[in-house]
Order: structure tokens, then sequence, then C-alpha cells
């Protein structure tokens, strides 16, 4: 019976800290290493993935624009070289302002009708299922298939959307020959893509928002227009901040549509005069089409620049309006 | 994020890293056929080698062939890059496109020089501008040796000519056009006739075809100095090609557009300069209904020629020795015809022309039009050019810049000063 006292005392749990056996001392320090340690463990898939696909190539990619980098591998040190001649270059910075442009172009009208959209879905209607897959679906078509389907669309000699102007008069636009036709015409296909997305975050979010609050607008005689601005937007705020910085990364990463949108064998330029060359189409352009890899690589972490500058500003703009 | 580029740099990473752990064992390839050497060969679309393959095999116990292909040329360039730039990966036979190589010309050291392989002695067996392409220019290194050329012919729709009055007799056809001015005429002529139609497709086909019938070199001279606005050659090509968009010829269609592709079926132009290996894509895009509606003539000016590849043994290879004679018996006249019956690619090589196979080859959907003539006529006629290194992203932005001015988007010499300015902002 005595050799059972110990195991007694510690269930009791009131002398074990007194004479804690050797056993549950090693029990108790893997139970500490454990509560410490394995969340760690638990995270680290991530933080490893990401430092072999994330961090790596970003470190990678810095290290290969400070050199003259072309087709013989690994090429001379040149400093900042491809930096200051990137500042002095006009296609960069008609890529940048291209891209500037069409991310206003499809993340404005974008997310604004996604709120609309949203706060509709969000009465209450029936066959709302049937509704919420409807906006759904543009995103899972490929990209591919929307740059195609639009680009006939947009098409000069048989597109519909010159077939609709020519029924009111107006005379068939070339829309890959000028800036602002081209740019409408890609800023189509990203809104058609992404509204419905953004409209079911949105959507998910006002589902959080309190019914009462609205029952309390309603007893105040608000309009349904008041109620949106003055409850919904408000309350929704995170929801409309991620969906801001989430559509700007994006938008700054336009490639497939502009590029396929340009046809033909030279595509990547955007057009005969770069009208819509993204800047990621640029930096194709100069790493895989010019083998200026070097090159390619400063315009790739300038994007990267670009992206973290645009995300701050709006950071700071959602929470000046707060 | 630049995703491209990350993941080109990450895979390059992850083939240097798997290079590293695997350069103890790196004869671990060979063991799967013990007493084999595998020769591993690259190439993109259609070479026709299957058949060549089998019989190297049969007479070369010792050897096994891998082939491995990659469907289009556009996603075969940046992997080949990535091979030659890492050291690792491109095998030890890889087929280079015209272009391609011309890019490579600069860098010859990353291939094998094939004239310590005994190659010098098979110069008869190719056209003298095909073997001078992989050729550096004091003559010290062979670069590659040819396989096929885009030997070229102007395929034209025998009822819209008819529709505008034109004959419609091949010979006939070719005698309008001895020249391109003569081809100018012609087009303004039918145009005159009114059939709704355009004469071409667009202007860049055309004036690819000018200049390298200019012969010698274009935007580099031969001591790769950038030459474009002091060529005479360039400057011919580009004010031919302007008076023909100035005349409205034009349809102003990008090549390999949806437009392009609906254009063959429903006639929007008259006439297009056809390499030998475009006359599957215009067969397949105007479809059975306009059977018999294209024809192929002698295209203007003294023979033409655009695309045709090259084989190479890279300097990483295991078996240069073994590679180097694999690659001369695909290139050999006979393994060029074989490749020429399996998948229409036209012979570089003088003999292989001369064969009844090729020489008599008619295409039934052009109202059985004797290609193998036109196209050897063609092949034989055209001089040696010299491309330099950036020959093809300074060729993408001399095309974008008559594209303006089909666009109405430049004039002339706005369009000429911008792509001269372009091409030294990309040499420089």
């Amino acid at each position: 019976m005595t050799d059972l006292r110990p195991g007694t005392a510690e269930r009791t749990g009131k002398n074990s800290r007194a004479t804690p056996p050797p056993r549950r001392r090693l029990g108790s320090f893997l139970g500490r290493v454990d509560t410490k340690w394995s969340p760690y463990l638990f995270v680290a898939p991530f933080f490893v993935i990401f430092g072999i696909f994330g961090l790596f190539p970003l470190v990678y990619t810095a290290w290969v624009s400070l050199h003259q980098w072309s087709m013989g591998g690994s090429g001379t040190f040149i400093g900042f070289e491809n930096y200051v001649e990137l500042f002095d270059d006009p296609d960069f910075w008609n890529a940048t302002i291209n891209t500037l442009g069409m991310l206003v172009l499809a993340t404005v009208p974008q997310l604004l009708i996604a709120l609309v959209l949203a706060s509709l879905l969000n009465q209450g209607l029936r066959k709302l299922t049937f509704l919420r897959v409807g906006v759904l679906l543009p995103i899972v078509t490929s990209v591919a298939a929307i740059g195609i389907v639009f680009s006939q669309i947009y098409d000069r000699d048989a597109g519909m959307v010159n077939g609709m102007l020519g029924l009111i008069g107006v005379d068939a636009v070339d829309w890959r020959a000028d800036k602002w036709s081209s740019w409408i015409a890609i800023s189509t296909m990203v809104n058609w893509r992404w509204t419905g997305y953004n409209a079911l975050i949105y959507l998910a979010a006002m589902q959080s928002v309190p019914r009462d609050l609205y029952e309390a607008a309603i007893v105040d005689g608000a309009s349904r227009i008041r109620q949106f601005w003055n409850i919904t937007v408000p309350m929704i705020r995170p929801a409309i901040i991620f969906t801001v910085i989430i559509s700007t990364i994006a938008g700054m990463q336009l490639f497939t549509e502009p590029l396929i949108f340009g046809q033909g064998s030279y595509a990547i330029s955007g057009g005969s005069l770069r009208q819509f060359q993204t800047l990621s189409m640029y930096m194709f352009e100069k790493a895989f089409r010019d083998f200026d890899y070097g090159y390619g690589s400063a315009v790739a972490w300038m994007i990267f620049v670009l992206i973290m500058l645009l995300a701050l500003i709006n950071f700071l703009i959602m929470r000046k309006g707060k | 994020m630049p995703v491209r580029v990350r993941r080109t740099l990450l895979a390059t990473a992850l083939a240097g890293a798997l290079a590293a752990t695997s350069a103890c064992g790196g004869e671990a390839e060979d063991s799967a056929e013990p007493g084999k050497t595998t020769l591993v060969v690259k190439t993109f679309s259609q070479f026709g080698y299957e058949q060549l393959f089998a019989e190297y095999e049969a007479s070369h116990p010792d050897i096994a062939i891998e082939e491995e292909n990659i469907g289009k040329l556009g996603d075969y360039l940046p992997k080949l890059q990535q091979w030659i730039a890492t050291g690792e990966g491109a095998g030890d036979v890889v087929a280079l496109e015209e272009g391609i190589l011309s890019q490579f010309m600069a860098n010859p050291q990353h291939f094998v020089n094939l004239l310590d392989h005994g190659a010098a002695e098979l110069e008869s067996n190719f056209l003298d501008w095909k073997w001078q392409q992989a050729l550096t220019p004091d003559g010290g290194r062979l670069v590659g040796l040819g396989t096929d050329i885009g030997a070229q012919g102007m395929c034209y729709r025998t009822d819209l000519f008819a529709a505008a009055g034109l004959p419609t007799d091949r010979e006939a056809v070719g005698e309008l056009w001895p020249t391109w001015k003569d081809y100018l005429a012609t087009g303004k002529r039918f145009l005159g006739a009114d059939t709704g139609a355009h004469f071409f497709d667009s202007s860049n086909g055309i004036y690819q075809n000018i200049l390298m019938q200019q012969g010698d070199h274009t935007y580099y001279d031969t001591s790769n100095n950038l030459v474009i606005d002091s060529n005479p050659a360039v400057r011919t090509a580009w004010g031919m090609t302007i008076d023909m968009i100035e005349s409205g010829l034009s349809a102003n269609i990008e090549p390999w557009s949806p437009q392009w592709n609906s254009g063959f079926k429903n006639g929007t132009f008259a006439t297009i300069p056809c390499p030998s290996w475009m006359l599957g894509t215009i067969e397949k895009q105007s479809g059975p209904e306009n059977a018999d509606k294209w024809d192929v003539a002698r295209v203007p000016g003294d023979g033409a020629v655009r695309g045709g590849s090259f084989l190479a043994v890279p300097t990483q290879s295991e078996h240069k020795v073994e590679a180097a004679e694999l690659v001369k018996f695909l290139t050999s006249p006979e393994g060029q015809i074989e490749a020429f019956e399996s998948k229409n690619n036209f012979p570089s090589s003088p003999q292989a022309i001369d064969d009844p196979a090729v020489r008599d080859f008619t295409n039934d959907y052009f109202n059985n039009a004797p290609v193998g003539k036109i196209f050897g006529e063609s092949a034989k006629a055209i001089q040696p050019v010299y491309l330099g290194p950036d020959n093809n992203p300074i060729g993408d932005r001399v095309s974008n810049a008559l594209v303006a001015v089909e666009q109405g988007k430049l004039g002339p010499d706005e369009a000429w000063a911008k792509a001269v300015e372009d091409a030294k902002r990309l040499v420089n």
C-alpha cells in the first residue's frame, strides 16, 4: 500500500510540489516546452514557406537588380545604376501612369458597386443563395477566358461595343489605339471579375451589423440612403479597408488582362505606343524579351515599393477618417 | 508583387540548389539503362524527329535519346534562358530558333563549337546564308547546324483576285509582282476594284520581308554596332512599307489575333506573305468552306524566309561528342527530308530541297500549288543577312512604330524617329 501513496498525494496535488517524483519533473518540463513552443511550431509552416517563396526571392531580386545581369548569368555589380536609369526611363513612367490610371478606373467603381450590391443582397431578398452564387461566378472564371471574351467584345471591326455604338450613330472606336479607350476596356474586365468578390466580403460584414441600429434609425425617420452612409458604411469599415488594400495590390500587379487584350506577337508592349502597358508587363518585357534581368528586377522592386507606399497611404486615410 | 520574376528567380535558385545536391551523383541519369548514354534533346513546337530518333537508337546501341518538348516557342525561350544562365538543365541538344540564335551569338561560349567536331566539311549541306547565321563574324565558332527554314511565298485569295479583275493563275499572279513596287501597284489596282477587302493583313510581315531581302545586315553591322539609322536597307524597307500603308493596302490586323484568324475565314485581306510553316495555320483558320480559294505565288523581290531553327550543343552537356554526332545526323539532308515529310518543316539543305520528296510536294488545300518548288526557289534566291544580338527586340519596336502609323497615331516621320530612339535606348 505504501508505494501507492506518492501517487495519491499527487492526485490530490497537495504534496506534489514538495516532493515531485523525477518522472513527473520531466513530464512537466515537456509540458512547459509544449505550451511555450508548440504555437510557434504550428505557425512555423507559414513562415518557412514565406521565407522560401516570399522573402528569399524578394532579397534575391534586390541583389539581381544591383547587377548588369543578362543572358550569361551573374553579371557585373553596378550598384544602383539600374535604378538611376529607371528614373530616367520614359517607358517606366508611362507604365506607372497606366497602372495607376487603370487602378483608379478599376478599383473605385468596383468597390462602390460592390457596396451597393452587398446592401441590396443584405435586404433579405428571396432566392438569395442563387444571387450570392451569381456574384461569385465571375471570380471562378479563368482570367484568360475573360480576357479573350472581352477582347472580342471590344474588337474594332466586329466587336459588340462598337456594334452598339453604331446603333446610336457613334463611329467605331479602335479600342487598342488610345489610352483612354484601352484603359476603359481593361478596367471593365477587372471590374466584372472582382465586384462580386468584394460584394460578398461586404455582405458578410454587413450581416454582423446589429439590426437594432437600423430599427432606431427608422424610428428616427432616416432614409435608406442615410442609413447606408451613416450606419452600414462606418460599421463595416474594417472590411472596406481590407478590400481597398487588396484591390490596390491586385491592381498594381495587373498583367493578364492587358496582355490578352493586346493580342498579336508583341502584346507585351501593351499597344503600339504602350498605351496600356502596366508595370508588371514592363518588368516582364525587360527581363524576358530584352533579357535584361537586372533591369527587370529593378522594375520589380519599384512595384514592391509602390505597393507599400499605396498601402500606407490607404491605411493613413482610412485611419484618419475614423 | 513581382510574381513572375520571383517565380523565375526561385526556380533558378532551386535548380541551383538541386544541382549542388546532385553534383556528386552526376551520372545518376545514365543508370536507368546501364552502359547507355542518354542524350536529352530539348525542342519546341514540332520538329518531327520521332522516327529519326528511333533510327538513330537502332544504329547506335549505346545511345538512348530522350526528347523534352515544349509546345510554344514563347514558353520555351525563358526556360532556355534559365538553363543557359544557371548552367544546368539544358540537356545535350537544344533547338534554337533563328531569332534566339541571333541573341545567343553575342555569347557563343555557351555552346560547343561544332567546327571542333568536324562540322566544317558539312558546309555544302546547308544554304550559304543558313550556315553563316550560326557562324561567328570571325568565322571561328559554329554555334549550331540548320534544321528548317521559313521559306516564303505569297498566299493569295483567288476569289478576291477574280472579283477585282486580276489574274488568278499562280504563274500569272507571280508575274504581277517581280518587285515590291509592282506589288504596291497591283494593290492599288485591287483597291480600285472595290471588293471591300484590303490587300494584305498588316504591315509587319511585308516590312520583315522587304528588309530581309535587302541583304547583308539589318539593325547591326557585322561588328555589332547599331546602324539602324544609317543602314539604307532599313530605310528602304521602312519607306516602302509606309508607301503601302499610306495607299490604304493594309487591313491593320495584328497577326495572331482573333481578328486575324477570322480574317482568313471572311476574306478581309487578299494576300499574305506566307512562310511554309504558315500554310497549316491558313488552312486551319480558313476552314474547309474556303478550300481552293487560297493559292501560293512567288514572293516579290528575290526570295524570302522568316523563321527557321538550328540545333546546338550547350557546353554544359556531359556528352558533347555524342551530342554533336546526333546533331550532325538530325541536320543531314536525309534527316531534314524526313522531318519535312513528318511535319512539313522546310529543309535548309540544298540537297534536301532538290530531293523529289520535297521538290514535287504539292499542297491540295492551296489548289495543289507546287509549294515544294515555290519555297525551294525562294529559299535559294535569298542572300545571307547578319542579325545582331538585339535584333528581335529592335524589330519589335520598329513594327510597333509601323502599327502606330497604321492606327493613325503617329506620322511616318515621328514614328521613324521614335523607332530609332527606342532602339538606341535599348542598346545603351
